[in-house]
């Protein structure tokens, strides 16, 4: 996954999204970036990403829409925060990474068969559904979409964390399950409000 | 002193020695814990990949369910810890994501007055009990057990209310009041790399041995944890570590459990036999074997 250079053409930009990745909540100070480095020099995962963290925020500030949202960069990082911490600049950049995740999943522009997005849309569906997360149950549902041959090959870790009691299938819940629905059909509403 | 306790997902599925030990340890120490009642998900860094407000107000109603009772909210998990102090922050600075969250809360019959102060069990033992008060309920020291004390990320940066964001030490002054060696970590708040161990195997296994080969390098016995997924991460996956890039064996226990073992509590309410890498063969190594025999 080594980054190779890379030549992009004024035409290639998208205003919109350039205009858009300034614009929501954390990322008021994307422009002011200076491109020292210091947040792909404080992340962990840099090494794997086609696109350091440096050069995501560069991008996604441009509009290089395409290239930003089917970068591996943005599932790859782990929201260690790392990088909003050594930022001279105060840019918060793991909230920017959300913010492209979500632009990503909405666009349906993640890389396919990716397990991480899958992971975390399967995550939230659990949530919605039981107000909690069953962890043994997401693992069993993330792995049977992405990679049944990897879930085979991890039977004795399963067994061990069975023998420790850890292995545990029982779904949790929380008692209202109506409040959180009536909660997240509120938000719903409030979102049309907040955008109109 | 009194504090509600929101346990989160992890602490009811694999992290179940935390909230074994967490219970033992404040009830060892004469501090009441009172269960959030109802508690949901804080929705975790994978909700807020998908659906921000909807995020918010998950959390957000835990929250209101908190602001019900007097104390402060303690909150294990290093994801939950962050993700309700980031709610708080986030409802502060933005109004319009205040708006929403608190037309949802409404919607569901609750409220938010942000009056909940969101703590780490690190934090309250720290700074509210204190590490004196600990040392004076330490029945058996750990006297020459060399622990390497593993912060990871989310409970100190950036949103976190307690300790320095690069070098943390409130866990290395609880582990010293034991009576055990605190090793200097450098990579005390290196990231575990999360859920990548499950996503992208490849790339969190070598997060994961980055940490273990450092804890070996500063030769620590035993690794103590705040979060359970740090605890997963480093202690599950040591056999493939080992079969692939250097042997290492070494426990990793909740910094609980570490204190719970000085306190003289029982190993089994400590939920020590959940260990995947058993702590006693060091312990005996170390002529402690005596903490884990039952009293």
């Amino acid at each position: 996954m080594a980054s190779a250079p890379i030549l992009r053409w004024e035409s290639e930009r998208d205003p919109e999204f350039a205009q858009w990745v300034t614009h929501f909540a954390g990322s008021e100070r994307i422009r002011s970036c200076m491109q020292c480095g210091l947040c792909s020099a404080s992340c962990p995962l840099a090494p794997y990403m086609d696109y350091t963290p440096r050069r995501l925020m560069h991008m996604a500030r441009e509009g290089f829409k395409k290239d930003v949202l089917s970068s591996l960069t943005i599932w790859l990082c782990t929201s260690c925060y790392a990088c909003m911490v050594e930022c001279p600049r105060a840019i918060r950049a793991s909230e920017i990474m959300y913010a492209l995740k979500r632009r990503a999943i909405q666009e349906g522009a993640y890389p396919r068969g990716f397990a991480i997005p899958v992971l975390a849309q399967e995550f939230t569906r659990m949530v919605r559904r039981t107000g909690r997360v069953t962890e043994i149950r997401l693992v069993l549902r993330v792995f049977l979409r992405t990679s049944r041959w990897r879930l085979l090959r991890m039977w004795r870790l399963g067994l061990r964390l069975l023998r420790t009691g850890r292995f545990r299938l029982r779904a949790e819940s929380v008692e209202r399950r109506k409040e959180i629905a009536a909660l997240l059909d509120a938000v719903e509403a409030g979102r049309k409000e907040l955008a109109a | 002193m009194k504090y509600t306790y929101y346990p989160g997902c992890s602490l009811r599925g694999t992290a179940r020695a935390y909230e074994e030990s967490l219970l033992a340890v404040f009830q060892a120490l004469g501090v009441e814990l009172e269960m959030l009642e109802d508690w949901n998900c804080c929705g975790a860094t994978a909700y807020m990949s998908v659906d921000q407000l909807q995020a918010f107000a998950l959390a957000a109603r835990n929250l209101a369910l908190a602001e019900r009772l007097p104390g402060d909210l303690i909150t294990p998990c290093s994801g939950c810890y962050l993700v309700l102090n980031k709610c708080q922050r986030y409802m502060r600075e933005y109004p319009g994501i205040k708006r929403v969250v608190h037309g949802a809360l409404t919607a569901a019959g609750l409220a938010y007055g942000d009056r909940v102060k969101v703590r780490h069990p690190l934090d309250v033992l720290a700074h509210d009990v204190g590490a004196e008060a600990i040392a004076r309920r330490v029945v058996r020291p750990l006297t020459g057990l060399r622990v390497a004390p593993y912060y990871g990320c989310q409970i100190v940066r950036p949103y976190a209310t307690f300790d320095d964001q690069h070098h943390p030490q409130a866990m290395d002054r609880l582990l010293a009041a034991t009576g055990a060696t605190v090793v200097d970590f450098s990579l005390k708040t290196r990231c575990c790399g999360g859920t990548q161990k499950g996503t992208l195997p490849e790339v969190g296994l070598h997060l994961v041995h980055t940490l273990l080969h450092e804890a070996r390098a500063r030769q620590a016995d035993v690794i103590s944890v705040v979060c359970s997924l740090c605890q997963f991460n480093l202690e599950a996956f040591q056999d493939q570590i080992a079969r692939e890039l250097e042997p290492i064996h070494i426990p990793v226990l909740y910094f609980t459990q570490i204190l719970g073992l000085a306190f003289g509590l029982p190993p089994k309410q400590l939920g020590l036999q959940r260990s995947l890498v058993p702590v006693e063969p060091c312990l005996a190594e170390r002529g402690l074997a005596r903490a884990t025999s039952t009293v």
